[in-house]
């Protein structure tokens, strides 16, 4: 290996390390707020990409059925809620958040599709449509159980990443997509080749990182996630909804998914099934952050990323094993560092 | 109990005669479910009991199936031989595993299963020696003996002969000393550290267990498909037994067995149903399991089993047997100086000082009370003494030795039982089980010999212990009773009862009389008093002044996280110091 060699293996590394570093942020926020270990972000960070390779080639994507079918049922699920606990006067406005909102997108976008809009509006649409699949999933598939303990948790978490795999399947077929790259420029600097799209991934997980700490450390809402974060039940003695702080946290960690899913899909090929290894290799950032900590889980990702650029350069076929394996060592790191905890039951 | 017993041969008749009556694709549905049941036993053990959970089984039953298929086709092998290595192998990846992850909290081990779940699918699909992502073929079939199981009727039953056994087995455990000790590290940890029982080492044990299992279903697996590829050891098999585990039921064996037959007879039949419903073929079988797996978490988190259950007549647990007590501790009569000696002991959270610089004894034999306002760091100094939290400065020294900082289980072999201020009991469990747990140090059954059952003796005694020490407390009646079925005040004495069955040689009491009626807690004075005439030392953290004032023999009273005053339950009462910290000054 040479240095060029060397400097193209770390770009590449960089720019997927940013992506999975967006992603293991969501995974942190999940967590820390609600205490779920989030398996089926992947599936998100998919229909990102296979919602804007729809809309690019001028087909309706399946994301509108899928959105209108996941809205109705958490429709029925919240009016089932709301009658239940006699609050008639606001059933028209909870049904217009929970079915009104998502059918807007999902008409926008049958509107869109055929339409061949500029490049930023497709993104626009796809970073709606997916972000909106994160409450409605929250309210359907873990407000009822957000007591339960971290185990069940994640077996739900599961058990949703199988069915939205099977979902994929359904709404966007079996053949993988790959979006053209925003830009195709690339420039010099000494003997180095960049390409300006490599640059694009990076400066766009930077600002959006930025955009985290500002609303995590100005805006009340970012207050209130991080006050949930700290003491749950703290949190709602001074008026915090544990149901809203779910809800807030599904839009923010959908958006950064759908994120991932438009910055990765030049990259690489996305199938329906591609997500669970993309979340996987978030999680082995996560964990390296504890799953609690932003700059430790961002700098995971990033060790993740070029960990799989130089693997695949000396033992490609053996890509994944090497990323995987590397939770091993960090896990024997944590377990040795942490002295162990009370489960929380 | 007869009409268990019918039930059990009902079902043993109907499982062996199967192959001889249902057509091929019936014998094959069968053997797949006993194979699937053997690993959904292990889930049971870890997830349902231990409350630990994996997702990477089927990279066990993987590793199980590949050392034999290497060892029979390369070198010729014997599979009776590949078996044991298949285990040793197993034995030592998940002893690495577990010691990796099951010292931390409870989400690391899943997520760290599904990630050498996936490495390992990876692993078997890229190494060329092991044929890569066509697998290797050529597996013998396996003889025992002058028998050849190659004809699947015939391995159906070898397959049912080792799930029963897997289930005997696991019954055994679930009835035995580990069984409780294991049942209490799911919500209980803290409370079963306390009485003896290394929850790091247990969970590993749990982990082990069930990766045995699974090895040796793969093996099973190995000879009777005869060819190996990695497809049915990747990750989404490895959710599906955790899901046939849940669905069925992971706190019960029958669960395990429920659970593999739901799912494996399920899938059969939407592989089946689905592609016609929806006009297209694909793996569309999983978006119904997912539902399926949520609505259950949702509704029914016990999963089916239950069910079944219902139709059961309830087993009527079996009496208790008088039998000679366990060893217990030797009791050193009439020590000269302290039993437990606390020197400048300090605690501070960040930069709270809960304990400062404390200093007290107590002597062998003595009741001493411990008291103070809310907030005097009575508690906190309790949760020392105990090992519940360590020191930040100071020591603490039992009959002459530094126990400061030690881990509660170490504590606990001293001798030395503990209550809680808030009540731990395993409240599904049996009064008579909760407090055989207390008597944990006392037995020495390990895994093994409780599976295999050779655990009666021991276990009949301790049942005979706990039992002595319920009607001790006054609750004879109530030892078949769950524990969550008892009024708190009497769950009170139920702890009590449970540090007795320990045998201690000093007693630890938070807030005892706490919750406890008048009468109640004049029994409970009595009883206190009583084990102190045969010599045992106690400690008292109370609230109720009348209680404290008339039963103990001394008095340390705190406040602020200091000592305010020590001496005779008079002297106390007349103190101005005291008077004044509890009154405000008057």
């Amino acid at each position: 290996m040479d240095l060029s060699i060397a400097a193209f293996l770390t770009q590449d590394g960089v720019t997927n390390g940013a992506i999975y570093a967006l992603l293991a942020l969501a995974l942190v926020l999940v967590f820390t707020v609600t205490r779920i270990v989030w398996i089926p972000s992947g599936e998100f960070v998919t229909y990102g990409t296979l919602t804007l390779a729809g809309l690019q080639l001028g087909k309706p994507p399946g994301t509108i059925g899928l959105l209108i079918g996941v809205a109705v049922v958490a429709a029925i699920v919240e009016s089932f809620a709301t009658i239940r606990d006699g609050e008639w006067r606001r059933l028209p406005q909870r049904l217009a958040l929970w079915l009104g909102v998502p059918l807007v997108i999902a008409g926008a976008m049958a509107w869109a599709a055929p339409r061949a809009l500029p490049l930023p509006a497709q993104v626009l649409l796809t970073l709606a449509a997916v972000t909106a699949l994160g409450p409605l999933l929250y309210r359907i598939v873990y407000q009822p159980i957000a007591d339960a303990s971290v185990l069940v948790l994640l077996i739900v978490s599961v058990a949703l990443h199988l069915a939205l795999t099977g979902l994929g399947l359904w709404f966007f077929g079996a053949e993988g997509s790959r979006t053209p790259p925003f830009t195709g420029a690339t420039f010099q600097l000494d003997a180095m080749t960049f390409s300006a799209q490599s640059l694009l991934v990076v400066a766009t997980s930077i600002v959006l990182i930025g955009a985290l700490y500002l609303f995590f450390g100005r805006s009340l809402y970012g207050k209130a996630l991080r006050a949930t974060a700290v003491n749950r039940i703290g949190a709602r003695l001074v008026g915090i909804s544990p149901s809203f702080a779910g809800a807030l946290t599904f839009v923010l960690a959908a958006l950064l998914c759908a994120f991932c899913g438009v910055l990765i899909g030049p990259i690489t090929t996305i199938y329906y099934d591609s997500g669970f290894l993309v979340s996987l290799k978030g999680f082995v950032g996560a964990i390296i952050g504890g799953l609690i900590s932003y700059p430790l889980a961002a700098a995971g990702a990033l060790l993740v990323g070029l960990l799989e650029a130089f693997s695949s350069f000396w033992a490609s076929a053996f890509k994944e094993v090497i990323v995987f394996t590397l939770i091993i060592p960090v896990l024997l790191w944590r377990s040795l560092t942490t002295r162990h905890h009370e489960e929380d039951e | 109990m007869k009409s268990r017993a019918v039930a059990a041969v009902a079902f043993a008749v109907a499982l062996f005669a199967l192959p001889l009556i249902a057509p091929p694709f019936w014998v094959t549905l069968g053997n797949y479910i006993g194979l699937y049941s053997i690993v959904a036993l292990g889930l049971v053990l870890l997830t349902g009991i231990a409350g630990q959970t994996s997702f990477g089984q089927a990279a066990f039953v993987g590793l199980g199936a590949y050392t034999t298929a290497y060892l029979t086709t390369q070198y010729g092998a014997s599979p009776w031989l590949a078996l044991p290595a298949g285990l040793a192998i197993t034995l030592v990846v998940a002893l690495a595993l577990g010691f990796i992850t099951l010292r931390m909290q409870g989400h690391y081990l899943p997520l760290a299963t599904i990630a050498w779940g996936i490495s390992l699918f990876f692993l078997f699909g890229n190494l060329e020696w092991l044929g890569g992502h066509t697998g290797m073929t050529g597996i013998p079939a396996l003889t025992l003996g002058p028998i050849d199981l190659k004809d699947e009727r015939r391995f159906y039953v070898l397959i049912w002969v080792v799930t029963l056994a897997a289930l005997f087995a696991t019954n055994n455990l679930l009835n035995s000393r580990q069984g409780r000790a294991l049942r209490a590290l799911k919500g209980g940890l803290e409370m079963a550290e306390a009485f003896g029982v290394n929850g790091a080492r247990l969970k590993i044990i749990a982990f082990i267990y069930a990766a045995l299992l699974a090895c040796v279903s793969g093996w099973l697996y190995a000879h009777l498909q005869r060819f190996v590829n990695p497809t049915p050891f990747g990750i989404n098999q490895g959710i599906e037994y955790l899901f046939m585990a849940v669905v069925g039921g992971a706190g019960s064996v029958w669960g395990a067995i429920i659970g593999a037959t739901l799912i494996t007879l399920l899938k059969q039949m939407l592989q089946d149903v689905l592609p016609q419903i929806l006009g297209r073929a694909g793996n569309f079988e999983i978006v119904v399991f997912g539902v399926l797996m949520i609505l259950l978490l949702q509704f029914a988190r016990d999963g089916v089993w239950p069910w079944f259950a219902r139709w059961l007549p309830r087993r009527k647990p079996p009496p208790v047997a008088d039998a000679p007590a366990l060893p217990g501790r030797e009791k050193t009569a009439a020590q000269d100086g302290a039993l437990l000696e606390v020197r400048n002991v300090r605690k501070a959270f960040g930069g709270l000082v809960a304990v400062n610089d404390l200093t007290f004894e107590i002597r062998p034999g003595e009741i001493l009370g411990l008291i103070g306002p809310n907030g005097a760091g009575k508690s906190t100094t309790f949760a020392l003494i105990s090992g519940a939290l360590p020191l930040t400065a100071g020591e603490v020294r039992f009959q002459g030795e530094s126990i400061g900082s030690r881990e509660p289980y170490r504590i606990a072999r001293l001798g030395i039982a503990r209550t809680f201020q808030h009540v731990r009991l395993l409240p599904r469990m049996r009064v008579l089980d909760n407090v055989a747990l207390g008597a944990y140090l006392r037995g020495r059954a390990g895994v093994l010999r409780a599976a295999l059952r050779l655990d009666r003796d021991e276990e009949r005694r301790t049942r005979a212990v706990a039992a002595r020490a319920i009607s001790r407390v006054g609750l004879a009646e109530h030892q078949f009773d769950d524990a969550v079925s008892l009024p708190l005040g009497k769950q009170r004495i139920v702890e009590i009862a449970r540090a007795l069955a320990a045998d201690p040689s000093l007693l630890l009491l938070d807030e005892p009389a706490a919750g406890l009626r008048y009468r109640e807690k004049q029994a409970l004075a009595t009883l206190l008093r009583s084990l102190q005439r045969e010599g045992m030392t106690i400690l008292l953290v109370e609230h109720d002044m009348e209680f404290v004032m008339g039963l103990t023999d001394r008095l340390i009273v705190m406040d602020f996280g200091e000592k305010l005053a020590e001496g005779l339950p008079v002297e106390i009462q007349r103190n101005p110091v005291v008077v004044e910290a509890y009154l405000g000054g008057v």
